[in-house]
């Protein structure tokens, strides 16, 4: 018998659409509505059948993989959890907890993606909005490393570009778009105005901008690879508008300057708002990692880079993160939440991770999870298990279970994993 | 059962005033005295102690998105005040933004065992649910922000207040909320266009409305809802020179009840030079005429804090200001929000004027059941120093001697020197218990009659300065901290000043009655200017699993 699921949330990226009409049949979804490809491949194909855990490949009962795993954990001297941000923030409290128990450091995917915005946002603030302020007022949109098209396929429609919002009811014709990258992305084909940015130019770029908007003029003729006169344009499109918003990515956060980079686009933002109203948001990747900055800031008080080995949390990014730990071969047992580190890391850190054992908790087989020396198969969040999840904006969505549930949750397993190491 | 014996007991609403009694709990209830002890019984020896319902605390930013920026935002504020996880009770870091279980244990370390957050938009309760389930042992409540709500101003805008009223009712419910706050209504909205408001009938942009139009509406909605908890609002002008004078304003015109928060912070006058100085005394006498109004001071404590507020604009002016790192966000179709860190030092010329404006409320106002001592934490300072500001009222030689290292420029147009007033034990009692249970509307809470919950805080005077205060000012001096008990829902929870364990703790909420078919009337504009589906906006039962309904009316 068809069964319709209305209203789910796709949790594959930070736009967390929650409009998913999802058709099952017999507890398979054999029809998927309104998502984007990105979503579509989440939901179709999903097989929410019970599997057994693994260690060390073989398949073993869920007691001796949790016995084993915990085992690994008590034993370590200096284990690390990472991931989070695929899973929902009941698991991601948890892993915390887990964390403070093994005296362990744990640090999410952030602090490969958007940690320096976090550290930027503790240098200056950060002045921003929901997503929906945007769809209801912006009039110029910038997008500025990232390319939405394809990481965020729907935000265009559901929140930028396109929509017709309260303020701005001609949709996109009422809106300004702007692209700055290194590269003529699909996203800045479709840009009233694309600048191209030379690769590493960002931050003499953003300084420039800063500079013009205070009022000072440019001795040099181009700044990042872009005349002067083409931001003294920008700048004044950007005092002029009503609401202005930009939208950045990786293409910040990850090359050269980083933090900085972040800095100076904050500093950029607040300085506009002595002008117009200004506001800036990280293009968050995973469909929860923001709720992995939340959880770790009200459990942690820090975002993410944390350890636990005096009995209260620590921060230290670059000290504590995951690709420094690995790297300078302190961790000595992984457990890896809901991500894959052997596909994404830097190879000196894989090297590390493939001696250590490790304890993968993942709803597919993944890289890492082949790697692992147990390996838990759980339910995927917001399709065969419920939660919570947070939007890139921090707007909290509950995530419902439209298939019916087999496999245990990643937080049940953690709790069962903490358990474990009570024993030991 | 468990009896507290010999103890004096302080108890307001049930007019007890300092005499020893002993006091019976069973079930997690204030029950009958058997007469007689029987033998399987706990007893705890009050002799010469002070006996206490357990603290509450009306107005504090404790939980949800903004203050969890506040976490994220100030990582210096942490470094340096840590607890460890010991004894089956969680690590915890943070000073004037404590996480989760750091806060509900220090609450409860200083005898408080109900706290409201105080500024919660609709669309992230669930956020706030969340944390609140991590904070443990404190009674909770949560105010939500209606006071820029669009769908609302676009109601009263066209004068459907019967659509309004189910509407409020409504977002209560689907929020999980127990009281409608109101912050700096229209401004913020303006604020969204980079602008404000500065008087009661400024214009709302787009809304054909003005603040005192908005505020009016809903403490008459709050009335017809009979809401336990009147409008909680924070007016116009917060922080500005002249805002004693549109204080004043909105106190003679709320027809209706109304509580007013961290008052200190908009009970500032101007002198003929345009000068900032204190309004405490006029605004306390106005309070004096005015029955209806009740207000929490927001008292400045001298040190840290983290200013975070619903009010947009105004976090923009001290970033302004102070040249601070500054968050602003901007929350759709609902409300604002803004974080500045900042200091108050006692050598600030405006520092010191704030902190005498809110001694004068202290002093002058008359009847402390209109009352409520809080720092508007951390607004003003973190409420782990409420005893020092208890001190101050109680002991007027430690508070002359505070006056004596202020700058005597701040004193102009005050009259706090010639006030001689100390509060009472049982003022105090008022001040933190009994009068704010009173004005929030919690028959249970705040006293320690028969059937009201078991909630007390029992402190031994010598204990009083045993706790050096992390706030480190070295002029801090403590009265009523380091309670020797503090038993919550009939269990021990602190021994000795410090947490032993958790206890289960509620949420209260309301869910006040109305025309179911409003959610009709609003789906269509609901999914034309939000962003998440109107079938997802309500907060699930799965958050309100440890919740307890207030009836209204
Ligand atoms: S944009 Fe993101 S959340 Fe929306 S459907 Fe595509 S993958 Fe899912």
């Amino acid at each position: 018998m068809l069964t319709k699921a209305k209203d789910v949330v796709c949790t594959f990226c930070g736009c967390l659409c929650d409009d998913i009409i999802l058709t099952l049949d017999e507890n398979r979804i054999v029809r998927v509505e309104r998502a984007c490809a990105n979503g579509m491949g989440l939901f179709k194909n999903y097989n929410p059948d019970l599997l057994s855990p693994k260690i060390r490949g073989k398949e073993a009962s869920w007691e001796k993989a949790i016995k084993e795993a915990s085992e690994i954990l008590s034993s370590a001297k200096y284990p690390l959890i990472y991931g989070l941000s695929s899973t929902s923030s009941e698991a991601q409290r948890v892993s915390v907890k887990l964390a403070e128990a093994l005296g362990a450091s744990i640090d999410s995917t952030s602090s490969v993606c958007h940690g320096p915005t976090g550290l930027a946002m503790q240098f200056v603030g950060e002045p921003t909005c929901t997503l929906g302020e945007i769809k209801n007022r912006a009039d110029l949109l910038i997008f500025w490393g990232c390319n939405p098209i394809v990481s965020h396929s729907r935000h265009f429609a559901r929140y930028s570009v396109m929509p017709k919002g309260r303020f701005v009811q001609d949709g996109r014709k009422g809106r300004k778009m702007v692209v700055i990258d290194v590269r003529l992305t699909q996203t800045a084909r479709v840009a009233d105005v694309f600048l191209q940015v030379k690769p590493g130019g960002d931050f003499e770029l953003l300084v420039a901008l800063k500079a013009l908007v205070k009022g000072k003029s440019l001795d040099a003729v181009e700044a990042g690879g872009i005349s002067t006169k083409v931001l003294q344009e920008l700048v004044t499109d950007m005092k002029a508008c009503r609401y202005g918003m930009i939208f950045f990515g990786m293409g910040l956060t990850m090359t050269k300057g980083r933090d900085l980079n972040v800095r100076e686009l904050f500093s950029l933002v607040k300085e506009l708002n002595d002008h117009t109203k200004f506001s800036a948001l990280p293009m968050r990747g995973h469909g929860n990692v923001t709720g992995a900055d939340q959880v770790m800031s009200w459990l942690c008080g820090y975002p993410f880079a944390v350890n636990f080995s005096k009995g209260y949390p620590r921060y230290g990014p670059g000290e504590f993160s995951v690709v420094d730990l690995l790297c300078n071969k302190e961790t000595d047992a992984l457990l890896v939440l809901a991500s894959d580190p052997v596909a994404h890391l830097p190879s000196k850190a894989v090297d590390h991770i493939m001696e250590i054992p490790t304890i993968v908790i993942d709803p597919a087989e993944s890289l890492s999870a082949k790697k692992a020396t147990v390996y838990f198969p759980t339910a995927m969040y917001g399709v065969d298990c419920e939660g919570t999840a947070y939007r890139m904006d921090g707007v909290p969505l509950r995530l419902k279970a439209p298939m019916k549930g087999n496999r245990p949750s990643d937080e049940e397993v953690l709790e069962a994993i903490l358990e474990g190491v009570r024993r030991c | 059962m468990l009896v507290i014996k010999g103890g004096q007991v302080y108890d307001p609403i049930n007019g007890i005033n300092g005499e020893t009694k002993d006091i019976w709990i069973e079930g997690g209830k204030i029950v009958e005295s058997l007469g007689h002890i029987p033998q399987d019984v706990t007893v705890i020896d009050a002799l010469g102690m002070i006996v206490m319902p357990g603290g509450i605390d009306i107005h504090a930013h404790i939980a949800g998105s903004k203050v969890n920026t506040g976490r994220k935002l100030c990582p210096e504020d942490h470094y340096e005040h840590f607890r460890m996880a010991k004894g089956g009770l969680r690590s915890g870091v943070g000073f004037t933004v404590p996480t989760t279980f750091l806060t509900g244990y220090k609450y409860a370390e200083m005898g408080y065992t109900t706290v409201v957050e105080a500024a919660s938009a609709p669309i992230v309760t669930r956020h706030t649910y969340e944390e609140l389930e991590d904070m443990p042992i404190l009674d909770k409540a949560i105010l939500i922000t209606l006071g820029n709500n669009e769908l609302l101003m676009d109601r009263i805008a066209m004068g459907e207040m019967d659509e309004a009223r189910d509407l409020v009712a409504w977002l209560l419910k689907s929020a999980g909320g127990y009281g409608v706050k109101v912050v700096n209504p229209g401004g913020v909205e303006n604020w969204k266009w980079g602008g404000n408001v500065t008087s009661w009938d400024d214009e709302v942009k787009y809304f054909n409305l003005s603040p005192r139009k908005i505020t009016k509406a809903l403490i008459k909605i709050a009335d017809e809802l009979g809401l336990p908890h009147p409008v909680h609002l924070h007016g116009i002008n917060l922080g500005l020179p002249g805002s004693d004078i549109t204080t004043a304003e909105i106190i003679k015109d709320a027809c209706g009840r109304l509580h007013l928060c961290h008052l200190q912070f908009l009970s500032y006058g101007k002198d003929k030079k345009g000068r900032m100085c204190s309004g405490g005394s006029y605004i306390a006498n106005l309070v004096n005429e005015h029955p209806n109004v009740t207000l929490d001071v927001g008292q400045i404590v001298f040190g840290n804090a983290t200013t975070m507020t619903s009010d947009g604009p105004l976090e923009y002016r001290i970033q302004k200001m102070t040249g601070h790192k500054w968050c602003n966000d901007d929350v759709e179709c609902e409300t604002g929000g803004g974080i500045v860190p900042l200091e108050y030092k006692i050598t600030s010329l405006s520092s010191a004027i704030q902190w005498i404006t809110g001694m004068e409320l202290f002093l002058l106002v008359k009847d402390p059941w209109s009352i409520a001592l809080t720092t508007d934490h951390p607004n003003a300072g973190p409420f782990f120093c409420y005893p020092q500001i208890i001190r101050l009222l109680m002991d007027r030689d430690y508070r002359n001697y505070f006056i004596s290292l202020l700058p005597p420029r701040a004193f102009r147009g005050s009259v706090l020197k010639d006030l001689d007033r100390e509060y009472s034990l049982y003022e105090i009692a008022i001040i933190t218990r009994a009068a704010q249970a009173k004005i929030l509307g919690l028959a249970n809470k705040g006293h320690l009659g028969i059937g009201a919950d078991a909630d007390v805080s029992i402190y031994a005077p010598e204990n009083f300065g045993k706790r050096q205060c992390i706030c480190r000012f070295k002029h801090c001096r403590r009265a009523l901290d380091f309670p020797s008990w503090v038993i919550k829902g009939g269990e021990v929870v602190v021994k000795d000043g410090v947490v032993l364990n958790e206890v289960p703790s509620v949420v209260f909420r309301v869910v006040p009655s109305h025309d179911e078919s409003i959610k009709d009337k609003i789906r269509e504009e609901f999914e034309k200017y939000y962003t998440i589906s109107f079938d997802n906006y309500p907060v699930q039962e799965d958050y309100l699993k440890n919740t307890k309904e207030v009836i209204c009316g």
